[in-house]
């Protein structure tokens, strides 16, 4: 009831307008399931040799690895799509997708896998047993197993052997109003070609492209709704 | 009068003796920043279930800014090195890890959480 009635004095307000983008929730106030984050990647902006994306997600959440590229932690793979009638390749980073209905919330035995009521998907590292069922069921490859002892993990980002990790979308940026390291670095290392916004949210520029363009979903047969978004593919 | 004093003085010794027999409870290092999240007996008593409780809002229902986050414990309880380094909670003689090794309990949370508040190496 109160955040309904918070989220109505905004937009009675007219303040939404400036403060959308980037608002932090109030201390104590929970996720809100009328918002839905999401993201949307232009290919056509995403070069080939570029890893902005993938070096800033590593550097935000103190991701080491033991140049181990099968099983070091990845939260975003970089893929080349090629098309074999002609030929053209494109590239696009692949994170966690951030899925409605996701598979790996379906299949975790002891539910850790989770879907916050924002939309985010995160493993709740407190009661993962590290079966990793949710790696095998995810369609993306978008998790990671921590085979090792870590130290020095980033505060926002607590990370330790025997669990479950992948993107949260950087949810320790979003819950403080901010947007996920990876969107960040592509806009100033990269070509800019990631987007980041509230899809529940007509106004938001995100929602707005994806109602006025045409993108696609990675492998929408599926129907797991993912929340990322992709443009040129 | 007197009978109470000499009771009152009486009880007071054997408490003192009664203390003495239990292994001398260690010296913790003291906290930076303000007051703790909530008085020092409330927190002796029931940090263990503040923090369960906290963990779940903050992770599964996104809840943030509220009492008690273990980041706060780590950044008000944590010390600094002789070298102005900082030291992690878990080194001996850090305030968490000196009463849980005299108490006998070993909390796993700082496998995963940062032992320190700075961007650890
Ligand atoms: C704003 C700073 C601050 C934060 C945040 C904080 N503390 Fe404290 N804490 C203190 C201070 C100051 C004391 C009083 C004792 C002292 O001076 O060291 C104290 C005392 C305590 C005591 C009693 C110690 C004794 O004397 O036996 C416990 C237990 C404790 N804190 C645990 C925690 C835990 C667990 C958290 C995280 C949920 C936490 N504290 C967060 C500042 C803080
Ligand atoms: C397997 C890894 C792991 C272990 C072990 C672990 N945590 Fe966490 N914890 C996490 C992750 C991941 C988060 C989410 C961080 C975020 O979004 O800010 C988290 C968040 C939290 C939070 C909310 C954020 C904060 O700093 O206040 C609390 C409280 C918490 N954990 C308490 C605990 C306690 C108490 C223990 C030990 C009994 C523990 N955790 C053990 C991974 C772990
Ligand atoms: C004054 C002594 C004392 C201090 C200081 C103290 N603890 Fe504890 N802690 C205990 C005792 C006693 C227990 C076991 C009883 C219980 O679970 O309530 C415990 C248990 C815990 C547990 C639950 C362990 C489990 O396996 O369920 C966590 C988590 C914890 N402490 C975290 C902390 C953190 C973090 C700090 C430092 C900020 C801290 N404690 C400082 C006495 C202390």
């Amino acid at each position: 009831m109160t955040e309904v009635s918070r989220r109505h004095l905004l937009l009675a307000s007219g303040a939404v307008l400036i403060t959308r983008a980037a608002q932090a929730r109030a201390p104590g106030e929970a996720a809100s399931p009328s918002q839905r984050w999401g993201l949307l990647i232009d290919t056509a902006k995403c070069d080939s040799g570029c890893t902005a994306c993938i070096d800033g997600c590593k550097a935000e959440m103190g991701l080491t690895g033991h140049d181990r590229p099968l099983t070091d932690a990845q939260y975003i793979r970089k893929l080349t799509v090629k098309d074999p009638m002609d030929g053209n390749t494109h590239f696009l980073p692949v994170m966690c997708q951030h899925c409605a209905k996701p598979a790996c919330v379906d299949v975790c035995p002891t539910g850790a896998s989770m879907k916050r009521a924002d939309g985010i998907v995160l493993v709740d590292r407190h009661i993962c047993i590290g079966c990793r069922y949710c790696m095998m069921a995810c369609p993306y490859k978008a998790r990671s197993f921590t085979h090792e002892e870590q130290s020095g993990q980033k505060p926002h980002l607590p990370r330790g052997k025997g669990t479950v990790e992948g993107c949260t979308l950087c949810v320790h940026r979003i819950d403080a109003g901010g947007q996920p390291a990876c969107v960040e670095a592509c806009a100033t290392k990269g070509k800019g070609a990631m987007l980041f916004g509230d899809l529940k949210d007509p106004g938001s520029t995100i929602a707005r492209r994806v109602a006025a363009e045409a993108t696609t979903r990675i492998r929408a047969d599926l129907g797991l709704g993912p929340a990322v978004r992709y443009q040129g593919i | 009068m007197t009978l109470l004093a000499r009771l009152l003085l009486g009880l007071m010794l054997t408490v003192t003796a009664a203390a003495a027999f239990a292994a001398d409870f260690p010296a913790l290092p003291k906290a930076r920043g303000g007051d703790c999240v909530a008085a020092a007996p409330v927190m002796r008593r029931d940090h263990a279930d503040m923090l369960k409780h906290q963990r779940d809002d903050t992770l599964r229902r996104g809840i943030r800014g509220v009492k008690a986050s273990l980041k706060d414990c780590v950044a008000c309880h944590s010390t600094d090195g002789a070298d102005a380094k900082p030291v992690p909670i878990t080194a001996p003689g850090q305030f968490c890890q000196t009463c849980h090794a005299y108490v006998a309990a070993k909390p796993d949370c700082f496998e995963c959480h940062a032992t320190t508040t700075g961007a650890a190496p």
